[in-house]
């Protein structure tokens, strides 16, 4: 409440002193604006040193200040006392905060200075809200639901513009709103622009009500598609308006009907086509990940603008583009752009949408708009409202009749009552051309209300009508592998009745198109390494076994550091409530997973290797060997005597392109040449016969699994290390060498050059690893194999295929040299014997 | 509607077969069209390799496990009434809730627990009454193919077991088997929409 106080405290400080006063300078020199050099060259009588130049930055000023306002106003709403917001929705909130706003701006100026005008709106506001909401549609549901979406988006649509339009010309003509100069084409038009349902004002009264999902995606889906259809309606009336009443003969209706069909699948045809582009694109920018993301907002804006140029519908457009391309964008990109761009669009759509809602109430502080004509606005109220609930449960008589789960009554209710008309309305108001619609600020004022009406009294009361009704709720459920193996086997299962039968059903279509989809589309659209293991349960399967990691790590971390890992009942208590005393066999499961997918195999030669491989090692860091906790202690010891720091070495702590950088060569140079020198120095130690060889087996294992840490993002993993097999063979640990070398990519830790042994061979040179906390330690090996046979170093084999040089400490002394890797061992070999 | 009731009398205990599945007339004259297009060789009933020749079906991961489901053991055919009957159609009828639902009735065989019991059987192929592992596997590498390697299959098997084992018994039993899936709705998705 404090907070909250402060915060409006805070706004109201900031909009006297610092817009009100910008403002009144905007107004006060509007002269000085349009010449903007006359007042600098009468000054000039000496250098000024600081000069006043608020007309050149005015009009990005102006905008930056009003979406900061925006969102300051976001800010305070959300921070509003929680009382209030849980009974009035934000975009209420946010409206009436627009409507003080526009007072003190009113207050301030006389006159208003600021309001929404349909181009900010439909070019800079709109596209990324409609651009947000389909490019996260649920795209399965919306699918299975396509039919009852596009009747209620198109003939409801088209039943609600008619007969609120019929209606309100019935009861003019029959004398209810007085004198007006307005005829049935203007009253059709205006009940086109009122038509539609408002994908903004739905999405953000909905998604605090959290209604069951089917309900959901039929209002949202409606309210998307039906504002492209709303939009055409509009046009093609808006000519017939222009055309002229008597003009306008069977043809031109005809035409009328046919230009709406074209229009709107015209549009979202193009949408399609852009879709197809954008994946197109995203499959091929491997090497600018960094603006990769950027794509998806341009290629989107573009699908937009092209509709509008080529007068197609670009909502529709726009829609389409992005409930296509989310499929194939998220898969061919990297993670790491999915995550950029899901949460650019989240600032985009979040923050036109605070602007939208507070536009629409600073709009409406201007005495030019406001027209009163009570029957005219009291009966769009009614009409609205009535034929809404008409429409709908017309409809979904209708649809009842086909669905297979038949739309409740109850969810009728909610439907009809969630017809809140938004800024599209206003929007497609403010556009009327005055000269041949003279009522336009009534018209203007009744969108208005209607407006406000519907998003601020219907959303208020949305909340506890559902609760009343007892609408069935999104029941909130923890993902289950076992409920999506059962959706699986049930799809199966339906489409093996349906063949039975001979009936072709829809899971017939859903079989079909999924075949098209996974031979062709994905083939074309994808990039063929995403298109590997993309299996849909399996990602789920990832996703529960990262969270579950996520969990352990932080569990962990909780209770102070990972230690509690080490041994089995710890670990077992916290996890039990999840899953059990199974827990352990669990996580070599999550290991795998983790080291498949986060550190992206490259090389997919390897692959078999890493199938032999990585389970072993992962098994082994919840493996047996955890009761020689000194041998740990002495491995540490050791290792920290013999790690090599090398120099810190941020070279360029800034690059605009990559993230992880702080590379070089000379940094490569000088560790490999060190650690050479160090190694020829532990091995002609060891030829002494110092270290007992069961030590430092453990010792080499232990790098391993350092290594393997490396791979985890949090850079906790390290303390797996202790966990070891120490059971494990010497030929196992070095194709793990290699697997490890292969799949590294990006990591913080403990690099071991032994198990980068081509750290220096060009083509791997440009692996990227991070310096900080980098460390290199002797080879434990050169101690351990002595004396080579040739018979170990062909076990040795996997690395050497892989240009390594392991053994090659020799080569340390010839310092500067480039490895020869193909015939090195063969060198060294002679050299053993 | 001459023809209607001339063919349904074709049909042997038409009217007990309509009683206890639910279906309309008009269905069990769709149906048993059906089957007597499957029947080719006119014997009067089925046998697997009748449901062999549907090639859609035959592309069906799981769809020997369902032609396997018309067979009880030991028996070899199938005739109309266990097609309709007994077996999976009237299985995937919606559940139809306008019907009055009559005191001490058996539970209707279309029954949420039903549907499960059908899809619980498709996995238990020893009918122990339990999924055991392996079973769950075979279903995955059947379902899931060659996207998916061998191990990474098992961690799933695995991880679907622990998921749904309540008395760590390392198999899933139908009460358990019914809990796990307790949120799902079964009406909703095992049915189909022209068998309503």
């Amino acid at each position: 409440m404090a907070s909250s106080l402060y915060l409006c405290l805070l706004r109201a400080v900031f909009l006297v002193c610092f817009v009100n006063p910008l403002i009144q300078g905007l107004s006060g020199d509007a002269n000085v604006v349009q010449n903007p050099h006359h007042e600098l060259e009468e000054n000039l009588t000496g250098l000024p040193i600081v000069t006043f130049k608020w007309h050149h930055v005015q009009t990005p000023y102006l905008v930056i200040i009003w979406v900061f306002v925006a969102g300051l106003a976001k800010l305070s709403v959300i921070e509003l006392n929680h009382h209030v917001t849980s009974v009035i929705p934000e975009s209420g909130l946010l409206i009436i905060l627009g409507f003080i706003l526009g007072g003190i701006v009113w207050g301030a100026d006389k006159a208003q200075t600021f309001k929404l005008l349909p181009p900010t709106f439909f070019y800079y506001l709109l596209p990324q809200i409609i651009l947000d909401a389909s490019y996260f549609m649920p795209n399965k549901l919306f699918f299975s639901n396509l039919g009852a979406i596009l009747i209620y988006a198109i003939f409801g649509t088209c039943w609600n513009a008619a007969t609120v339009g019929l209606s309100l010309w019935g009861c003019y003509e029959a004398g209810a709103m007085g004198n007006l100069d307005i005829g049935l084409l203007q009253f059709l038009l205006f009940g086109s622009l009122i038509a539609a349902v408002d994908p903004v004002a739905v999405i953000a009264v909905f998604e605090e009500v959290h209604v069951n999902e089917v309900l959901f995606i039929l209002v949202f889906g409606e309210s998307l598609l039906n504002d492209g259809v709303t939009v055409v309606l509009y046009n093609v009336f808006d000519a017939f308006v222009a055309l002229g009443g008597p003009k306008i003969d069977a043809a031109e209706i005809f035409k009328g009907i046919f230009s709406f069909v074209v229009v709107a699948f015209g549009g979202s045809f193009l949408g399609v086509v852009f879709a197809i582009l954008l994946s197109l694109l995203t499959r091929c920018t491997k090497h600018i990940q960094i603006i990769e993301a950027g794509f998806v907002f341009v290629v989107g804006y573009l699908a937009y603008l092209t509709a509008e140029m080529l007068s197609l519908s670009a909502i529709l457009s726009i829609t389409f583009c992005g409930i296509c391309c989310q499929k194939y964008v998220n898969a061919n990109m990297d993670e790491k752009s999915v995550t950029t761009v899901r949460h650019a669009m989240k600032v985009l759509a979040n923050g036109s949408e605070t602007m939208i809602f507070v536009f629409l109430g600073v709009t409406a502080i201007d005495t030019e708009i406001w027209i009163w004509n009570t029957g005219f606005i009291l009966l769009t109220l009614l009409f609205v409202f009535i034929y809404r609930i008409i429409g709908v449960f017309l409809l979904t008589w209708m649809l009842n009749k086909f669905r297979l789960v038949p739309i409740e009554v109850i969810d009728q209710v909610v439907m009809s009552y969630g017809g809140l008309r938004g800024a599209v309305a206003y929007g497609l108001a403010a556009m009327l051309d005055e000269d041949k619609i003279p009522e336009k600020n009534l018209m203007i004022s009744t969108t208005l209300i209607v407006v406000y009406f519907t998003v601020i009294l219907q959303g208020l009361t949305m909340k506890p009508l559902v609760q009343w009704l007892k609408v069935k709720r999104a029941a909130h459920s923890d993902l289950k592998l076992i409920e999506k193996l059962n959706n699986r086997a049930f799809d199966h299962i339906l489409a093996a009745v349906e063949d039975i039968c001979g009936r072709i059903g829809d899971n017939w279509w859903t079989r079909g198109w999924n075949r098209f989809e996974e031979n062709y589309i994905s083939w074309l659209l994808m990039k063929p390494k995403a298109r590997r293991n993309r299996d849909y349960l399996f990602s789920i399967f990832h996703k529960l076994n990262l969270e579950d990691a996520v969990n352990y790590v932080s569990e962990g971390e909780r209770q102070g550091s990972l230690g509690f890992i080490r041994s089995d009942e710890a670990a077992n208590v916290d996890f039990k409530k999840q899953f059990g005393s199974e827990f352990t066999d669990v996580m070599p499961d999550i290991m795998v997973d983790m080291s498949n997918y986060e550190l992206e195999i490259e090389n997919f030669s390897a692959t078999s290797i890493v199938k032999d491989t990585i389970p072993s090692v992962s098994l082994d860091i919840h493996g047996q060997d955890r009761k020689n906790a000194v041998d740990d202690i002495n491995a540490h010891h050791l290792l920290q005597q013999h790690l090599y720091r090398s120099r810190k070495n941020h070279r360029h702590k800034y690059s605009r392109s990559h993230f992880s950088i702080n590379q070089s060569e000379d940094e490569v140079q000088e560790i490999f040449q060190r650690t050479m020198r160090s190694r020829l120095e532990s091995f002609k130690s060891a030829k002494m016969g110092v270290n007992p060889a069961k030590k430092i087996t453990k010792h080499h294992k232990k790098e391993l699994t350092h290594k393997m840490a490396n791979g985890h993002p949090d850079g906790t993993g390290h303390l797996y290390g202790d966990e070891v097999d120490s059971a494990v063979g010497s030929e196992t640990g070095a194709i793990r060498g290699t697997f490890m070398r292969d799949t590294y990519t990006v990591g913080a830790g403990i690099e071991n050059p032994v198990f980068l042994p081509d750290m220096d061979s060009p083509t791997h040179s440009s692996l990227p690893w991070l310096m900080e906390t980098e460390a290199v330690a002797p080879s434990q090996r050169a101690q351990r194999r002595l004396p080579w046979t040739p018979n170990r170093l062909r076990r040795l084999a996997p690395m050497r295929i892989s240009t390594c040089s392991t053994d090659s400490f020799l080569m340390a002394d010839l310092e500067e040299h480039e490895e020869q890797p193909q015939t090195d061992h063969e060198e060294i070999r002679p050299a053993f014997d | 509607m001459g023809s209607t009731s001339s063919t349904l009398l074709k049909i042997p205990n038409v009217e007990v077969l309509m009683q206890e599945t639910g279906f309309s007339p008009a269905h069990i004259i769709r149906l048993h069209d059906r089957f007597k297009a499957l029947d080719k060789e006119g014997r009067g009933h089925l046998c697997p390799q009748d449901f062999g020749a549907i090639k859609e079906l035959a592309m069906n991961p799981i769809g020997d496990r369902i032609i396997g489901a018309f067979f009880s053991p030991g028996k070899e055919t199938v005739d109309f009434h266990t097609f309709v009957k007994i077996l999976i159609l009237a299985h995937f009828r919606p559940v139809d809730k306008n019907r009055p639902k009559e005191p001490n009735s058996p539970e209707p065989i279309n029954s949420r627990s039903n549907k499960l019991k059908f899809a619980f059987q498709l996995y238990d192929q020893d009918q122990d009454g339990k999924i055991s592992r392996d079973e769950l596997l075979k279903v995955l590498q059947a379902m899931l193919g060659m996207q998916v390697t061998e191990e990474q299959l098992e961690s799933i098997a695995d991880r679907t077991i622990q998921e749904a084992d309540l008395d760590r018994d390392d198999a899933i039993s139908f009460e358990e088997f019914r809990k796990s899936l307790e949120k799902v709705n079964i009406d909703h998705k095992m049915s189909i929409r022209f068998l309503r």
